[in-house]
């Protein structure tokens, strides 16, 4: 009987090794897999690359991987926040590699490693600073610049229900990079909080279907916090 | 002469947004438009973290931080609304399938050149978010900014000094001064605050206008 729900986090992430390019779910607070951003802390991986659309907020989650001394170099749209301290300091010092790439392309480059694709040509960034160096090309009188997909040894994302057979489904907009990064990964463990019954989840609403996903592990329901965001001055 | 202030400059652009328009509001100055559109125009307004349908802000008490918008505020959905991953959200931008989107600026330039992700200072740690992808996807690009620098210097500028987020992109300058499109023959001044004339405008724009 296949089974991919995984006994405990602990479990889920035995096998990450050093070096490890490590997709985390998210947008902010929002899908941020808190707990088994927890869990790679506790099983101490380190030199990983890590692929999130931010770096870390506050003391928590992948801030706290951060201030853990187990990432090399960051590949994410968004760094600068106002509570962004533990990446400030580490990149400030040298300690930490930062890749600054726009947000769509992003998203776009983690798809295309899902979905088999070589390269790609975006017209996000042509004549900017984050282009310098690379391919670009005229298609059709527009400009265009190459991008590479990026690909993941595992990615950690959150989803609101799974099955054995790892079929997700998620809440509002805490889905974000979440069914992206399970196609990009060769592992893709996801924290959920509840267990569906195989037939229980509706065919027609799975979001991310279960080839994508190796392990699923059950973690307490809690709310999302507002993650230390302060509020824009209006 | 008074100065439009921030409201004001969000209901003059809100006046141009019509019924069925598909939009993003940029973080900071743009988020203010929503509370500008009249109740009975129904307008998309797009997140870029996957929401289609957006509504206000929830009352205090019933926030949801797994529904929150591309500034980590968090927000309501509107019925009707839906929810998409992020390579989907940022396909409507670059595949053109958003209407308009209003951004904030450091400087346009008279081209429609837009800089408005990174100061280019040397000790600054940079971000980018998702402004480049948005500069370049809709249909139109409004920029919402204040007119002049604290220096006193026009932000509108003949070739952006800032890191470009996009080349041309920009079709119309809501300002505190002016409203001003980007034409292919050049700045076109569509509208002008009370008590200000066109050749005061000119004076302090230091790039040409045409009236």
């Amino acid at each position: 009987m296949i089974n991919k729900i995984a006994a405990s986090v602990a479990r889920a992430l035995a096998d990450i090794k050093d070096g490890s390019t490590v997709m985390i779910g998210g947008f902010g607070g929002a899908g941020q897999p808190t707990e088994l951003i927890d869990g790679l802390i506790a099983q101490g991986a380190s030199n990983l690359t890590v692929v999130n659309n931010n770096a870390g907020n506050g003391e928590t989650g992948l801030a706290a991987l951060l201030k853990a001394g187990q990432v090399r170099k960051i590949i994410c749209s968004f760094p600068r926040q106002a509570d962004s301290h533990i990446f400030d300091g580490l990149y400030r010092t040298g300690k930490l590699e930062l890749e600054l790439v726009p947000q769509g392309n992003l998203a776009e480059r983690i798809r295309a490693a899902g979905a088999g694709i070589g390269a790609f040509f975006s017209p996000t960034g042509y004549g900017t600073e984050l282009a310098t160096g690379r391919e670009s090309r005229e298609i059709n009188g527009r400009m265009y610049v190459l991008e590479m997909p990026i690909h993941a040894d595992v990615a950690l994302i959150k989803a609101e229900a799974g099955d054995r057979w790892g079929n997700l489904v998620y809440r509002k907009a805490a889905r974000n990079f979440g069914p992206i990064m399970a196609s990009a990964a060769r592992l893709t463990v996801a924290s959920v909080y509840d267990i569906a019954d195989l037939g229980a989840l509706d065919p027609e609403a799975i979001v991310t279907p279960g080839i994508f996903v190796q392990r699923i592990v059950q973690v307490p329901r809690s709310a999302t916090g507002p993650s230390g965001f302060k509020r824009e001055a209006t | 002469m008074n100065k439009w202030n921030r409201d004001q400059m969000a209901a003059r652009v809100a006046q141009n947004i019509p019924e069925g328009a598909y939009v993003n509001l940029g973080i900071g100055l743009p988020t203010l438009v929503a509370n500008h559109l009249p109740k009975d125009r129904e307008v998309f307004l797009h997140s870029e973290n996957g929401i289609l349908g957006m509504g206000p802000a929830p009352a205090p008490g019933d926030e949801d931080y797994d529904l929150i918008n591309a500034g980590k505020q968090p927000v309501t959905l509107l019925p009707g609304g839906a929810f998409f991953h992020h390579a989907d959200s940022f396909g409507m931008m670059r595949g053109g399938h958003l209407d308009i989107c209003v951004l904030g600026a450091f400087q346009v330039s008279i081209t429609g050149d837009l800089a408005n992700w990174h100061t280019g200072a040397a000790d600054a740690i940079p971000a980018v978010g998702g402004a480049m992808d948005l500069a370049i996807g809709a249909k139109k690009t409004y920029v919402m900014m204040e007119h002049l620098t604290k220096g006193g210097e026009s932000k509108i500028v003949s070739a952006c000094t800032y890191p470009l987020t996009a080349i041309a992109c920009v079709s119309r300058v809501y300002s505190d001064l002016a409203v001003i499109d980007i034409t292919p023959n050049g700045l076109l001044v569509v509208d002008i605050v009370d008590g200000l004339s066109f050749g005061e405008l000119q004076k302090v724009s230091g790039v040409p206008l045409n009236q």
